[in-house]
Protein backbone atom coordinates (compact mmCIF):
# COMPACT_ATOMS: atom_id res chain seq x y z
CA UNK A 1 0.00 0.00 0.00
CA UNK A 2 1.14 3.43 -1.00
CA UNK A 3 2.05 5.92 2.04
CA UNK A 4 0.35 8.90 0.68
CA UNK A 5 -2.41 7.88 -1.91
CA UNK A 6 -4.00 11.09 -3.00
CA UNK A 7 -7.05 10.37 -5.38
CA UNK A 8 -8.91 12.72 -8.20
CA UNK A 9 -8.45 15.31 -5.87
CA UNK A 10 -10.59 18.75 -6.71
CA UNK A 11 -9.54 21.64 -4.59
CA UNK A 12 -11.16 25.28 -4.77
CA UNK A 13 -9.59 28.65 -3.54
CA UNK A 14 -12.69 30.62 -3.42
CA UNK A 15 -14.20 29.70 -6.22
CA UNK A 16 -11.49 29.12 -8.16
CA UNK A 17 -11.09 25.37 -9.57
CA UNK A 18 -7.79 25.09 -8.36
CA UNK A 19 -6.86 21.46 -8.20
CA UNK A 20 -8.93 19.16 -11.41
CA UNK A 21 -9.22 15.31 -10.40
CA UNK A 22 -5.19 15.24 -8.98
CA UNK A 23 -4.06 11.77 -8.18
CA UNK A 24 -0.30 10.95 -6.99
CA UNK A 25 0.55 8.72 -4.68
CA UNK A 26 4.11 8.09 -2.81
CA UNK A 27 5.54 4.81 -1.48
CA UNK A 28 7.29 4.40 1.55
CA UNK A 29 11.22 5.86 1.20
CA UNK A 30 10.78 7.37 -1.90
CA UNK A 31 11.66 10.62 -3.23
CA UNK A 32 9.16 12.34 -5.11
CA UNK A 33 8.77 15.50 -6.92
CA UNK A 34 6.07 17.41 -8.24
CA UNK A 35 6.99 20.42 -11.16
CA UNK A 36 5.11 23.04 -12.73
CA UNK A 37 5.11 26.54 -13.17
CA UNK A 38 3.55 29.15 -11.14
CA UNK A 39 0.32 28.75 -10.38
CA UNK A 40 0.09 25.25 -11.70
CA UNK A 41 -1.41 24.14 -8.55
CA UNK A 42 1.67 22.68 -6.59
CA UNK A 43 0.92 24.56 -3.41
CA UNK A 44 -2.63 23.56 -3.57
CA UNK A 45 -1.48 19.80 -3.33
CA UNK A 46 0.41 20.42 -0.53
CA UNK A 47 -2.25 22.33 1.69
CA UNK A 48 -4.80 19.47 0.41
CA UNK A 49 -2.71 17.16 1.83
CA UNK A 50 -1.92 18.41 5.07
CA UNK A 51 -5.71 19.22 5.50
CA UNK A 52 -5.49 23.30 5.30
CA UNK A 53 -7.80 23.06 2.48
CA UNK A 54 -10.12 20.44 2.44
CA UNK A 55 -11.04 18.88 -1.22
CA UNK A 56 -14.56 19.15 -2.37
CA UNK A 57 -13.85 15.96 -4.52
CA UNK A 58 -11.68 12.88 -4.03
CA UNK A 59 -9.76 11.46 -1.46
CA UNK A 60 -6.10 12.03 0.62
CA UNK A 61 -5.06 8.45 2.56
CA UNK A 62 -2.03 7.54 4.41
CA UNK A 63 -1.26 4.15 4.41
CA UNK A 64 -4.96 3.43 3.60
CA UNK A 65 -6.72 6.01 6.15
CA UNK A 66 -8.65 8.59 5.04
CA UNK A 67 -7.46 11.56 6.77
CA UNK A 68 -10.27 13.91 5.45
CA UNK A 69 -12.34 13.40 9.24
CA UNK A 70 -9.25 14.71 10.81
CA UNK A 71 -8.77 18.82 12.21
CA UNK A 72 -5.56 20.24 10.57
CA UNK A 73 -3.88 19.95 14.10
CA UNK A 74 -4.65 16.33 13.88
CA UNK A 75 -3.08 15.37 10.74
CA UNK A 76 0.71 16.11 12.07
CA UNK A 77 -0.23 13.23 14.65
CA UNK A 78 -0.92 11.02 11.66
CA UNK A 79 3.59 11.66 10.65
CA UNK A 80 2.76 13.97 7.70
CA UNK A 81 4.87 17.35 8.39
CA UNK A 82 5.34 20.44 6.16
CA UNK A 83 8.08 22.65 5.24
CA UNK A 84 6.11 25.76 4.36
CA UNK A 85 6.89 28.19 1.19
CA UNK A 86 8.72 31.34 2.39
CA UNK A 87 9.73 29.32 5.25
CA UNK A 88 7.76 31.02 7.42
CA UNK A 89 9.26 30.66 10.98
CA UNK A 90 8.09 31.87 13.80
CA UNK A 91 10.56 35.11 13.45
CA UNK A 92 9.72 36.33 17.81
CA UNK A 93 10.43 32.82 19.49
CA UNK A 94 14.34 31.68 19.78
CA UNK A 95 15.75 29.33 17.37
CA UNK A 96 15.24 26.47 20.45
CA UNK A 97 11.55 27.00 20.64
CA UNK A 98 11.17 27.15 17.08
CA UNK A 99 12.33 23.45 16.86
CA UNK A 100 10.49 22.52 20.29
CA UNK A 101 7.09 23.73 18.33
CA UNK A 102 8.20 21.57 15.59
CA UNK A 103 7.75 18.58 18.33
CA UNK A 104 4.70 19.93 19.51
CA UNK A 105 2.27 17.18 19.70
CA UNK A 106 5.26 14.67 20.92
CA UNK A 107 5.23 13.22 24.48
CA UNK A 108 8.27 10.79 24.05
CA UNK A 109 10.87 13.00 25.64
CA UNK A 110 13.69 10.45 24.56
CA UNK A 111 12.74 10.71 21.48
CA UNK A 112 12.55 14.38 21.07
CA UNK A 113 15.91 15.04 22.58
CA UNK A 114 17.24 12.41 20.45
CA UNK A 115 15.80 14.57 17.25
CA UNK A 116 17.24 17.22 18.83
CA UNK A 117 20.62 15.87 18.59
CA UNK A 118 20.21 14.25 14.94
CA UNK A 119 19.06 18.04 13.68
CA UNK A 120 21.85 19.58 15.19
CA UNK A 121 24.13 17.15 13.35
CA UNK A 122 22.30 17.59 10.21
CA UNK A 123 22.56 21.54 10.60
CA UNK A 124 25.48 22.41 12.69
CA UNK A 125 24.70 26.18 12.39
CA UNK A 126 21.18 25.76 14.54
CA UNK A 127 23.45 25.06 16.95
CA UNK A 128 25.08 27.47 17.59
CA UNK A 129 22.84 29.52 17.01
CA UNK A 130 19.62 28.26 19.25
CA UNK A 131 19.08 30.95 21.84
CA UNK A 132 18.54 33.33 18.65
CA UNK A 133 16.04 35.03 18.00
CA UNK A 134 14.13 33.20 14.36
CA UNK A 135 13.89 36.11 13.06
CA UNK A 136 17.76 37.55 12.53
CA UNK A 137 18.41 34.73 10.60
CA UNK A 138 19.95 34.49 7.11
CA UNK A 139 17.25 33.49 4.41
CA UNK A 140 19.45 30.01 4.03
CA UNK A 141 18.78 29.51 7.87
CA UNK A 142 15.80 30.12 8.04
CA UNK A 143 14.67 27.57 5.52
CA UNK A 144 17.51 25.10 7.38
CA UNK A 145 15.42 26.23 10.56
CA UNK A 146 12.18 25.53 8.57
CA UNK A 147 13.24 22.29 7.58
CA UNK A 148 14.72 21.09 11.09
CA UNK A 149 11.57 22.12 12.41
CA UNK A 150 9.90 19.94 10.79
CA UNK A 151 12.07 17.23 10.98
CA UNK A 152 11.13 17.72 14.65
CA UNK A 153 8.12 16.51 14.22
CA UNK A 154 9.72 13.05 13.32
CA UNK A 155 7.22 12.95 10.41
CA UNK A 156 7.05 9.73 7.85
CA UNK A 157 6.28 12.02 5.21
CA UNK A 158 7.84 15.30 4.50
CA UNK A 159 6.28 18.01 2.26
CA UNK A 160 8.60 20.19 1.12
CA UNK A 161 7.34 23.37 -0.45
CA UNK A 162 10.13 25.43 -2.91
CA UNK A 163 12.60 24.94 -0.16
CA UNK A 164 15.75 26.73 -3.14
CA UNK A 165 13.44 29.62 -3.40
CA UNK A 166 14.92 33.10 -2.85
CA UNK A 167 18.67 31.29 -1.80
CA UNK A 168 21.66 31.06 -3.21
CA UNK A 169 23.18 28.83 -5.70
CA UNK A 170 25.64 27.37 -3.45
CA UNK A 171 22.92 27.23 -0.55
CA UNK A 172 20.32 25.41 -2.63
CA UNK A 173 22.93 22.56 -3.26
CA UNK A 174 23.19 22.34 0.20
CA UNK A 175 19.76 22.37 1.06
CA UNK A 176 19.33 19.69 -1.76
CA UNK A 177 21.83 17.73 -0.36
CA UNK A 178 20.57 17.58 3.01
CA UNK A 179 16.69 16.44 1.45
CA UNK A 180 18.80 13.64 0.39
CA UNK A 181 20.43 12.48 3.38
CA UNK A 182 16.92 12.80 5.44
CA UNK A 183 15.34 10.53 2.82
CA UNK A 184 18.76 7.96 3.43
CA UNK A 185 17.85 8.11 7.32
CA UNK A 186 14.35 6.78 5.92
CA UNK A 187 11.87 9.96 5.69
CA UNK A 188 9.59 9.92 2.75
CA UNK A 189 9.53 12.83 0.68
CA UNK A 190 6.84 14.75 -1.37
CA UNK A 191 9.16 17.70 -2.80
CA UNK A 192 7.27 20.70 -5.10
CA UNK A 193 9.61 23.11 -6.77
CA UNK A 194 10.10 25.53 -9.91
CA UNK A 195 13.88 24.62 -10.20
CA UNK A 196 12.78 21.47 -12.16
CA UNK A 197 16.64 20.78 -12.73
CA UNK A 198 17.92 20.18 -9.48
CA UNK A 199 14.29 18.70 -7.81
CA UNK A 200 14.46 15.75 -11.00
CA UNK A 201 18.52 15.85 -9.83
CA UNK A 202 17.33 14.22 -6.39
CA UNK A 203 14.10 12.79 -6.90
CA UNK A 204 13.37 9.10 -7.78
CA UNK A 205 9.98 9.89 -9.54
CA UNK A 206 8.47 13.13 -10.41
CA UNK A 207 5.15 14.57 -11.80
CA UNK A 208 4.02 17.29 -13.71
CA UNK A 209 1.71 19.76 -13.06
CA UNK A 210 -0.20 21.78 -15.38
CA UNK A 211 -3.27 23.93 -14.22
CA UNK A 212 -4.33 21.90 -11.44
CA UNK A 213 -4.16 18.44 -13.37
CA UNK A 214 -1.20 15.65 -14.03
CA UNK A 215 0.32 15.83 -17.19
CA UNK A 216 3.09 13.55 -17.15
CA UNK A 217 4.65 11.18 -14.98
CA UNK A 218 7.21 9.10 -14.46
CA UNK A 219 10.96 7.93 -13.16
CA UNK A 220 13.17 11.39 -13.08
CA UNK A 221 15.52 9.87 -15.52
CA UNK A 222 12.49 9.95 -17.88
CA UNK A 223 11.12 12.81 -17.31
CA UNK A 224 14.63 14.78 -17.57
CA UNK A 225 15.20 12.65 -20.94
CA UNK A 226 11.19 14.11 -22.00
CA UNK A 227 11.61 16.55 -24.69
CA UNK A 228 8.26 18.37 -23.53
CA UNK A 229 10.27 18.68 -19.88
CA UNK A 230 13.19 19.93 -21.21
CA UNK A 231 11.89 22.42 -23.35
CA UNK A 232 8.90 23.70 -20.79
CA UNK A 233 10.97 23.30 -17.55
CA UNK A 234 14.91 22.68 -17.76
CA UNK A 235 15.45 25.24 -20.87
CA UNK A 236 16.63 23.28 -23.31
CA UNK A 237 15.77 23.52 -26.85
CA UNK B 1 16.91 69.04 -11.70
CA UNK B 2 15.87 68.71 -15.81
CA UNK B 3 16.64 65.03 -16.12
CA UNK B 4 13.89 64.42 -13.98
CA UNK B 5 10.46 63.68 -15.59
CA UNK B 6 7.75 65.77 -15.61
CA UNK B 7 4.92 63.47 -15.00
CA UNK B 8 5.00 59.79 -13.77
CA UNK B 9 5.68 57.46 -10.48
CA UNK B 10 9.11 58.94 -10.02
CA UNK B 11 7.34 62.50 -9.50
CA UNK B 12 4.13 61.09 -7.55
CA UNK B 13 6.20 59.35 -5.13
CA UNK B 14 8.57 62.38 -4.50
CA UNK B 15 5.58 64.50 -4.13
CA UNK B 16 4.09 61.35 -1.65
CA UNK B 17 7.85 61.83 0.35
CA UNK B 18 6.92 65.64 0.79
CA UNK B 19 3.57 65.59 1.68
CA UNK B 20 4.68 62.76 4.83
CA UNK B 21 7.29 65.16 5.97
CA UNK B 22 5.06 67.69 6.11
CA UNK B 23 2.84 66.10 8.22
CA UNK B 24 5.02 64.72 10.41
CA UNK B 25 6.62 68.25 10.65
CA UNK B 26 3.05 69.17 11.90
CA UNK B 27 2.53 66.88 14.11
CA UNK B 28 6.33 67.17 15.84
CA UNK B 29 5.45 71.14 16.23
CA UNK B 30 2.15 70.37 17.37
CA UNK B 31 3.27 68.14 20.50
CA UNK B 32 5.83 70.20 21.12
CA UNK B 33 3.25 73.59 21.62
CA UNK B 34 1.43 70.88 23.64
CA UNK B 35 4.83 69.98 25.91
CA UNK B 36 5.42 73.93 26.25
CA UNK B 37 2.07 74.64 27.38
CA UNK B 38 1.82 71.78 29.68
CA UNK B 39 5.42 72.18 31.31
CA UNK B 40 4.54 76.28 31.60
CA UNK B 41 0.89 75.35 33.10
CA UNK B 42 2.83 73.06 36.08
CA UNK B 43 5.20 75.51 36.66
CA UNK B 44 2.49 78.20 37.37
CA UNK B 45 0.15 76.00 39.61
CA UNK B 46 3.33 74.70 41.40
CA UNK B 47 4.20 78.35 42.22
CA UNK B 48 0.77 79.65 42.95
CA UNK B 49 0.04 76.35 45.32
CA UNK B 50 3.24 74.56 46.56
CA UNK B 51 2.03 71.10 48.18
CA UNK B 52 4.41 69.60 50.50
CA UNK B 53 6.33 66.98 48.98
CA UNK B 54 4.70 64.47 50.90
CA UNK B 55 1.76 65.12 49.27
CA UNK B 56 3.37 64.39 45.97
CA UNK B 57 4.64 60.95 47.69
CA UNK B 58 1.44 59.81 49.10
CA UNK B 59 -0.28 60.66 44.93
CA UNK B 60 2.83 58.93 43.54
CA UNK B 61 2.19 55.64 45.71
CA UNK B 62 -1.78 55.92 44.89
CA UNK B 63 -0.75 55.90 41.31
CA UNK B 64 1.16 52.81 41.46
CA UNK B 65 -1.41 51.30 43.42
CA UNK B 66 -4.12 52.19 41.12
CA UNK B 67 -1.76 51.24 38.14
CA UNK B 68 -1.23 47.84 39.30
CA UNK B 69 -4.73 47.05 39.29
CA UNK B 70 -5.08 48.52 36.05
CA UNK B 71 -2.31 46.42 34.75
CA UNK B 72 -4.27 43.12 35.71
CA UNK B 73 -7.51 43.94 33.54
CA UNK B 74 -4.63 45.69 30.72
CA UNK B 75 -2.79 42.16 30.45
CA UNK B 76 -6.33 41.11 28.95
CA UNK B 77 -6.82 42.93 26.22
CA UNK B 78 -3.43 43.40 25.08
CA UNK B 79 -3.21 39.04 25.19
CA UNK B 80 -6.19 39.16 23.10
CA UNK B 81 -5.25 41.54 20.85
CA UNK B 82 -1.87 40.19 20.56
CA UNK B 83 -3.48 36.41 19.29
CA UNK B 84 -6.80 37.62 17.66
CA UNK B 85 -6.44 41.50 17.06
CA UNK B 86 -9.36 42.41 18.15
CA UNK B 87 -10.45 44.62 21.23
CA UNK B 88 -12.39 42.62 24.09
CA UNK B 89 -14.17 45.20 25.33
CA UNK B 90 -16.37 42.99 27.50
CA UNK B 91 -12.93 42.61 29.20
CA UNK B 92 -14.25 45.05 31.99
CA UNK B 93 -17.22 43.57 32.86
CA UNK B 94 -15.30 40.48 33.00
CA UNK B 95 -13.57 41.96 36.01
CA UNK B 96 -17.14 43.48 37.11
CA UNK B 97 -17.94 39.64 37.85
CA UNK B 98 -15.07 38.94 39.30
CA UNK B 99 -15.30 41.91 41.53
CA UNK B 100 -18.60 40.46 42.38
CA UNK B 101 -17.91 37.02 42.86
CA UNK B 102 -15.05 38.37 45.06
CA UNK B 103 -17.76 40.14 46.95
CA UNK B 104 -19.95 38.07 47.71
CA UNK B 105 -16.71 35.56 48.96
CA UNK B 106 -16.45 38.27 51.36
CA UNK B 107 -19.55 39.02 52.60
CA UNK B 108 -20.13 34.91 53.55
CA UNK B 109 -16.35 35.03 55.24
CA UNK B 110 -17.37 38.27 57.43
CA UNK B 111 -20.49 36.63 58.72
CA UNK B 112 -18.66 33.44 59.60
CA UNK B 113 -16.30 35.67 61.26
CA UNK B 114 -12.96 34.82 59.55
CA UNK B 115 -12.41 38.07 58.49
CA UNK B 116 -11.35 39.28 61.77
CA UNK B 117 -9.14 38.05 64.77
CA UNK B 118 -6.98 35.10 63.76
CA UNK B 119 -4.50 36.56 60.99
CA UNK B 120 -4.11 33.42 59.29
CA UNK B 121 -7.55 32.79 59.16
CA UNK B 122 -7.86 36.50 57.82
CA UNK B 123 -4.92 36.04 55.23
CA UNK B 124 -6.56 32.68 54.03
CA UNK B 125 -10.09 34.18 53.56
CA UNK B 126 -8.37 37.04 51.56
CA UNK B 127 -7.01 34.05 49.25
CA UNK B 128 -10.46 32.86 48.57
CA UNK B 129 -12.11 36.17 47.62
CA UNK B 130 -9.34 36.28 45.01
CA UNK B 131 -9.46 32.92 43.77
CA UNK B 132 -13.38 33.24 43.69
CA UNK B 133 -12.98 36.49 41.68
CA UNK B 134 -10.67 34.89 39.65
CA UNK B 135 -13.24 31.80 39.03
CA UNK B 136 -16.20 33.26 38.01
CA UNK B 137 -14.50 35.57 36.03
CA UNK B 138 -12.55 32.69 34.05
CA UNK B 139 -15.85 30.98 33.41
CA UNK B 140 -17.01 34.43 32.07
CA UNK B 141 -14.27 35.29 29.90
CA UNK B 142 -13.93 31.61 28.39
CA UNK B 143 -17.75 31.46 28.14
CA UNK B 144 -17.50 34.96 26.11
CA UNK B 145 -14.98 33.48 23.71
CA UNK B 146 -16.90 30.43 23.15
CA UNK B 147 -20.41 32.46 22.72
CA UNK B 148 -19.58 35.68 21.10
CA UNK B 149 -16.28 35.49 19.52
CA UNK B 150 -15.61 32.03 18.17
CA UNK B 151 -18.58 31.73 15.77
CA UNK B 152 -17.30 35.03 13.87
CA UNK B 153 -13.57 34.10 14.13
CA UNK B 154 -13.40 34.03 10.16
CA UNK B 155 -15.84 37.07 9.78
CA UNK B 156 -14.40 40.89 8.95
CA UNK B 157 -12.71 42.07 11.57
CA UNK B 158 -15.22 44.63 12.83
CA UNK B 159 -18.15 42.48 13.35
CA UNK B 160 -16.29 40.78 16.58
CA UNK B 161 -15.54 44.19 17.89
CA UNK B 162 -19.59 44.81 17.71
CA UNK B 163 -20.25 41.42 19.44
CA UNK B 164 -17.83 42.88 21.86
CA UNK B 165 -19.90 45.66 22.87
CA UNK B 166 -22.71 44.02 22.59
CA UNK B 167 -21.37 41.28 25.36
CA UNK B 168 -20.22 44.39 27.50
CA UNK B 169 -23.65 45.76 27.50
CA UNK B 170 -25.12 42.03 28.02
CA UNK B 171 -22.93 41.90 30.94
CA UNK B 172 -23.28 45.31 32.78
CA UNK B 173 -27.26 45.25 32.35
CA UNK B 174 -27.46 41.42 33.51
CA UNK B 175 -25.39 42.63 36.65
CA UNK B 176 -27.81 45.33 36.94
CA UNK B 177 -30.58 43.26 37.23
CA UNK B 178 -29.14 40.42 39.32
CA UNK B 179 -27.43 42.66 41.85
CA UNK B 180 -29.37 46.13 41.70
CA UNK B 181 -27.93 49.37 41.25
CA UNK B 182 -27.22 49.73 45.14
CA UNK B 183 -23.50 50.02 45.41
CA UNK B 184 -22.17 46.79 46.99
CA UNK B 185 -19.62 47.69 49.81
CA UNK B 186 -16.53 45.78 50.35
CA UNK B 187 -15.53 45.50 53.93
CA UNK B 188 -12.17 45.24 54.25
CA UNK B 189 -10.44 42.15 56.33
CA UNK B 190 -8.29 43.60 59.47
CA UNK B 191 -5.53 42.25 57.53
CA UNK B 192 -5.53 44.79 54.84
CA UNK B 193 -7.21 47.48 57.09
CA UNK B 194 -5.20 50.80 58.42
CA UNK B 195 -1.53 51.26 56.94
CA UNK B 196 2.18 52.79 58.16
CA UNK B 197 3.70 55.72 58.71
CA UNK B 198 7.41 56.05 57.17
CA UNK B 199 9.50 57.00 59.57
CA UNK B 200 9.14 61.04 60.53
CA UNK B 201 8.52 61.81 56.52
CA UNK B 202 4.29 62.06 57.09
CA UNK B 203 4.51 59.75 54.50
CA UNK B 204 1.61 57.44 55.15
CA UNK B 205 1.30 54.11 53.38
CA UNK B 206 -1.94 52.35 53.40
CA UNK B 207 -1.41 48.32 53.69
CA UNK B 208 -4.21 47.23 51.06
CA UNK B 209 -1.93 49.64 48.86
CA UNK B 210 1.00 47.49 49.55
CA UNK B 211 -1.28 44.27 49.24
CA UNK B 212 -2.80 45.55 46.25
CA UNK B 213 0.64 46.39 44.30
CA UNK B 214 2.80 43.45 45.44
CA UNK B 215 0.26 41.02 44.72
CA UNK B 216 -0.08 42.45 40.82
CA UNK B 217 3.39 42.84 40.71
CA UNK B 218 3.65 38.95 41.89
CA UNK B 219 0.94 37.77 39.33
CA UNK B 220 2.38 39.84 36.57
CA UNK B 221 5.63 37.86 37.22
CA UNK B 222 3.17 34.48 37.31
CA UNK B 223 2.04 35.49 33.89
CA UNK B 224 5.59 36.22 32.49
CA UNK B 225 6.84 33.13 33.41
CA UNK B 226 3.85 31.16 31.69
CA UNK B 227 4.37 32.64 28.72
CA UNK B 228 8.00 32.63 28.51
CA UNK B 229 8.33 29.55 30.24
CA UNK B 230 5.99 26.95 29.34
CA UNK B 231 4.75 24.85 26.80
CA UNK B 232 1.08 26.55 26.92
CA UNK B 233 2.70 29.94 26.76
CA UNK B 234 5.33 28.89 23.71
CA UNK B 235 1.58 27.64 21.73
CA UNK B 236 0.17 31.15 22.69
CA UNK B 237 3.20 32.87 20.94
CA UNK B 238 3.35 30.82 17.87
CA UNK B 239 -0.19 31.21 17.22
CA UNK B 240 0.04 35.38 18.02
CA UNK B 241 2.52 35.05 15.03
CA UNK B 242 1.39 32.69 12.66
CA UNK B 243 -1.96 30.63 13.36
CA UNK B 244 -1.76 28.45 10.20
CA UNK B 245 1.80 27.08 10.33
CA UNK B 246 0.80 26.85 14.29
CA UNK B 247 -1.80 24.36 13.62
CA UNK B 248 0.21 22.05 11.40
CA UNK B 249 2.57 22.33 13.98
CA UNK B 250 -0.51 19.88 15.64
CA UNK B 251 -1.26 23.28 18.00
CA UNK B 252 -5.58 23.39 18.78
CA UNK B 253 -5.94 26.87 17.94
CA UNK B 254 -9.28 26.50 19.85
CA UNK B 255 -7.83 25.96 23.13
CA UNK B 256 -4.83 28.24 23.18
CA UNK B 257 -7.59 31.34 22.46
CA UNK B 258 -9.39 29.31 25.06
CA UNK B 259 -6.54 29.77 27.42
CA UNK B 260 -5.41 33.13 26.54
CA UNK B 261 -9.14 34.19 27.43
CA UNK B 262 -9.06 32.71 30.56
CA UNK B 263 -5.60 33.56 31.25
CA UNK B 264 -6.45 36.86 30.95
CA UNK B 265 -9.51 37.08 32.31
CA UNK B 266 -8.11 35.19 35.56
CA UNK B 267 -6.01 38.35 35.87
CA UNK B 268 -9.15 40.56 35.70
CA UNK B 269 -10.78 38.93 38.12
CA UNK B 270 -8.12 39.09 40.33
CA UNK B 271 -8.06 43.07 39.41
CA UNK B 272 -12.08 43.30 39.91
CA UNK B 273 -11.14 42.11 43.70
CA UNK B 274 -8.05 44.39 44.38
CA UNK B 275 -10.56 46.96 42.58
CA UNK B 276 -12.85 46.44 44.93
CA UNK B 277 -10.89 46.85 47.90
CA UNK B 278 -9.24 50.00 46.93
CA UNK B 279 -12.65 51.51 45.37
CA UNK B 280 -14.33 49.77 48.42
CA UNK B 281 -17.97 49.49 46.44
CA UNK B 282 -18.65 47.65 43.62
CA UNK B 283 -21.16 48.37 40.80
CA UNK B 284 -22.83 46.67 37.98
CA UNK B 285 -21.23 49.44 35.88
CA UNK B 286 -18.01 49.49 37.87
CA UNK B 287 -16.15 47.63 34.96
CA UNK B 288 -16.93 50.10 32.64
CA UNK B 289 -14.79 53.14 33.16
CA UNK B 290 -11.83 51.41 34.76
CA UNK B 291 -12.03 48.70 31.52
CA UNK B 292 -11.56 51.52 29.20
CA UNK B 293 -8.56 52.94 31.26
CA UNK B 294 -6.85 48.99 31.34
CA UNK B 295 -7.67 49.69 27.56
CA UNK B 296 -5.86 52.87 27.45
CA UNK B 297 -2.91 51.70 29.56
CA UNK B 298 -2.55 48.65 27.14
CA UNK B 299 -2.55 51.46 23.99
CA UNK B 300 -0.21 53.85 25.71
CA UNK B 301 2.70 50.45 26.21
CA UNK B 302 1.51 48.75 22.91
CA UNK B 303 -1.54 47.05 22.21
CA UNK B 304 0.05 43.24 22.14
CA UNK B 305 2.57 43.89 23.71
CA UNK B 306 2.63 42.16 27.34
CA UNK B 307 6.06 44.65 29.41
CA UNK B 308 3.97 47.37 27.37
CA UNK B 309 0.69 46.64 29.30
CA UNK B 310 2.35 46.49 32.98
CA UNK B 311 4.65 49.84 32.01
CA UNK B 312 1.87 51.80 30.74
CA UNK B 313 -0.63 50.78 33.27
CA UNK B 314 1.91 51.92 35.91
CA UNK B 315 2.73 55.10 34.19
CA UNK B 316 -1.57 56.24 33.27
CA UNK B 317 -1.89 55.29 36.85
CA UNK B 318 0.86 57.73 37.95
CA UNK B 319 0.00 60.74 35.46
CA UNK B 320 -3.64 60.22 36.73
CA UNK B 321 -3.05 60.39 40.57
CA UNK B 322 -0.98 63.44 39.86
CA UNK B 323 -2.01 64.67 37.05
CA UNK B 324 -5.12 66.94 38.18
CA UNK B 325 -3.35 68.47 41.21
CA UNK B 326 0.02 69.19 38.79
CA UNK B 327 -2.37 71.08 36.17
CA UNK B 328 -4.39 72.33 38.96
CA UNK B 329 -7.86 71.22 37.91
CA UNK B 330 -10.35 69.85 40.18
CA UNK B 331 -9.78 65.83 40.29
CA UNK B 332 -12.98 64.97 38.71
CA UNK B 333 -10.84 65.80 35.47
CA UNK B 334 -8.78 62.84 36.29
CA UNK B 335 -10.60 60.57 33.27
CA UNK B 336 -10.44 63.85 30.77
CA UNK B 337 -6.31 63.53 31.24
CA UNK B 338 -6.14 59.62 30.82
CA UNK B 339 -8.29 59.49 27.76
CA UNK B 340 -6.35 63.01 26.35
CA UNK B 341 -3.31 61.09 26.61
CA UNK B 342 -4.64 58.24 24.57
CA UNK B 343 -5.35 60.97 22.20
CA UNK B 344 -1.91 61.84 22.10
CA UNK B 345 -0.37 58.90 22.17
CA UNK B 346 -2.52 57.69 19.18
CA UNK B 347 -1.51 60.78 17.26
CA UNK B 348 2.16 60.77 18.15
CA UNK B 349 3.14 56.95 18.49
CA UNK B 350 0.69 55.00 17.49
CA UNK B 351 2.63 51.90 18.36
CA UNK B 352 2.59 52.96 22.03
CA UNK B 353 5.64 53.75 24.19
CA UNK B 354 7.42 50.14 23.91
CA UNK B 355 5.56 49.11 21.02
CA UNK B 356 7.17 47.56 18.09
CA UNK B 357 7.06 48.69 14.46
CA UNK B 358 5.00 46.42 12.54
CA UNK B 359 7.09 45.69 9.59
CA UNK B 360 5.51 41.87 9.37
CA UNK B 361 1.85 42.07 7.68
CA UNK B 362 0.02 40.91 10.69
CA UNK B 363 -3.26 39.21 10.80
Amino acid sequence: MALLEVRDVHSYYGNIHALKGLSITVEEGEIVTLIGANGAGKTTTLRTICGVIKPRQGSVSLEGENLEPFKIHEIVYKGVALVPEGRRIFSRLTVYENLDMGAYHRIDNDGIAEDFDRVFVLFPRLKERRNQVAGTLSGGEQQMLATARALMAHPRLMLLDEPSMGLAPVLVESIFETIQEINREGTTILLVEQNAHMALQVAHRGYVLQTGEIVLDGTAEALRNNPMVQKSYLGIE
Amino acid sequence: METLPKKGPYRQALAAIRRINQSRIFIISFGIVIIILLIWRIVVVARQTPFPPQYWAFQIINGLVLGGVYALVALGYTMVYGILFMINFAHGEVMMMGGFAGFFTLQLLTTLGWTEGSPYLSALSILLVIAAGMIVSVLTGVALERIAYRPLRTAPRLVPLISAIGASFFLQYSALRIFGVTPHNYRKPELISGGWAIGETGIFVTRTGVFIFVTSILMMIGLFLIVKRSKMGRAMRAVAEDKEIASLMGVDIDKVIAFTFALGSALAGAGGVMFGFHNTVMRFNTGFIPGLKAFTAAVLGGIGNIPGAMFGSLLLGVIEALGPSALGVPTEYKDVIAFSILVLVLIFRPTGLLGEVLTEKKA
